[in-house]
């Protein structure tokens, strides 16, 4: 237990559902080198074992522990109370821009879903009697596919995007990344399809580079750039298919 | 202000939006002074007469501040979205609203 107040720091933790809920208050004692995930986790097993958080692999892989920590999406395994506590207080509460189930957790579900949608997922041509593609790692395209490969899905991006805020279709930074990412994947063979998709009313021409998403992702991706790459891409391909019609 | 919204490339958005939606607003404003001009020398007159107070001066050099705000700040818009990606993109930011206080400077110099 903490030796003094000054040892302890006061933690708003959100609680609540889907219907509402409010702050409430805890004092947790301050440990070396403490991470935010460390103060949730003495709060369950020391004060109250029916708050409710999501977590799995506790080094920055998994990206199932993204919380709003003082108002700011992080990922609270990797994030250190002694970087973010003000006057020794923290405010916990669960992701913005997505649907609580029950005080820290949120429902992940349209998350993916927007992901789904995005086509995110690789769609190959070849099978396995062929050989394997050649791709080098020094062309643009891989370059490209590289910087916004390793995206965690923690949400972050989504936490911190109001356009996600305002416009509930819009399919928000990771799942543009990612789409991103396949587009210069020279291997993919739905990159039309994925393009008509991403371009479309909820895609990439709805963002507005407010850049939250690049400023806070943990793994210092730039979905702004991977948006900017799609509306480039989108422009280009709508040019390419007007020449088309006007030269047959 | 929510604590993420707390970075310079928000406030670079907000800026461009609202100096969008103020000049939105001035623009009847602009078309009704123009429209005196259909009306007769006299009312013309009588703004421009007006229009030579130190405190509407000092509103246009507002104005012009939000225009070149919103010309500069497009320009980065466009820059961001069409050439290849800048990891320069706060100082392109930074530029832009210092290019928009030089430009309404150099007016307000003039005007007074």
């Amino acid at each position: 237990m903490a030796d003094s107040v000054e040892d302890s720091i006061t933690v708003s933790v959100w609680r609540g559902g889907a219907r509402g809920g409010d702050f409430q208050d805890f004092q947790v004692p301050q440990q070396p080198s403490q991470t935010i995930l460390d103060v949730i986790t003495w709060i369950q097993r020391h004060l109250d074992a029916s708050l409710s958080y999501r977590f799995a692999c506790r080094v920055g892989m998994c990206g199932s522990c993204a919380m709003m920590v003082n108002g700011i999406p992080r990922w609270t395994c990797r994030t250190h109370v002694n970087k973010v506590m003000v006057d020794n207080r923290l405010t916990i509460e669960p992701l913005r821009n997505l649907p609580v189930i029950k005080d820290l957790a949120c429902d992940m579900g349209e998350f993916f879903e927007k992901w789904r949608q995005a086509e995110g997922h690789f769609q190959g041509s070849s099978s396995r009697d062929e050989t394997v593609a050649a791709i080098s790692p020094k062309s643009s395209q891989r370059q490209a596919a590289n910087a916004a490969i390793e995206c965690i899905n923690c949400a972050i991006c989504y936490a911190s995007c109001d356009v996600v805020t305002w416009n509930r279709d819009y399919l928000g930074p990771a799942a543009l990344n990612r789409a991103w990412s396949l587009q210069n994947d020279q291997r993919d063979c739905a990159r039309d399809e994925r393009l008509k998709v991403v371009a479309s009313d909820a895609g990439c021409h709805q963002c507005h580079s407010q850049q939250g998403c690049s400023t806070y992702c943990p793994n210092e991706l730039n979905p702004t750039a991977s948006i900017a790459g799609l509306k480039r891409m989108s422009v280009h391909w709508f040019m390419d298919q007007k020449n088309r019609q006007r030269h047959g | 202000m929510k604590a993420h919204r707390k970075q310079p490339l928000y406030f670079a958005f907000l800026l461009h939006r609202l100096s969008g939606l103020g000049m939105a607003f001035f623009l009847p404003f602009h078309f009704y002074v123009l429209g005196l001009a259909l009306e007769g020398n006299a009312a013309l007159d009588r703004f421009l007469h007006w229009s030579e107070l130190p405190l509407v001066k000092f509103a246009e050099f507002g104005l012009v501040f939000l225009l070149a705000l919103h010309f500069f700040g497009g320009l980065r818009l466009l820059a961001l979205e069409n050439l290849p990606w800048s990891k320069r993109q706060k100082n392109y930011a930074a530029v832009a609203l210092a290019a928009a206080f030089f430009v309404a400077c150099g007016y307000l110099l003039r005007a007074i």
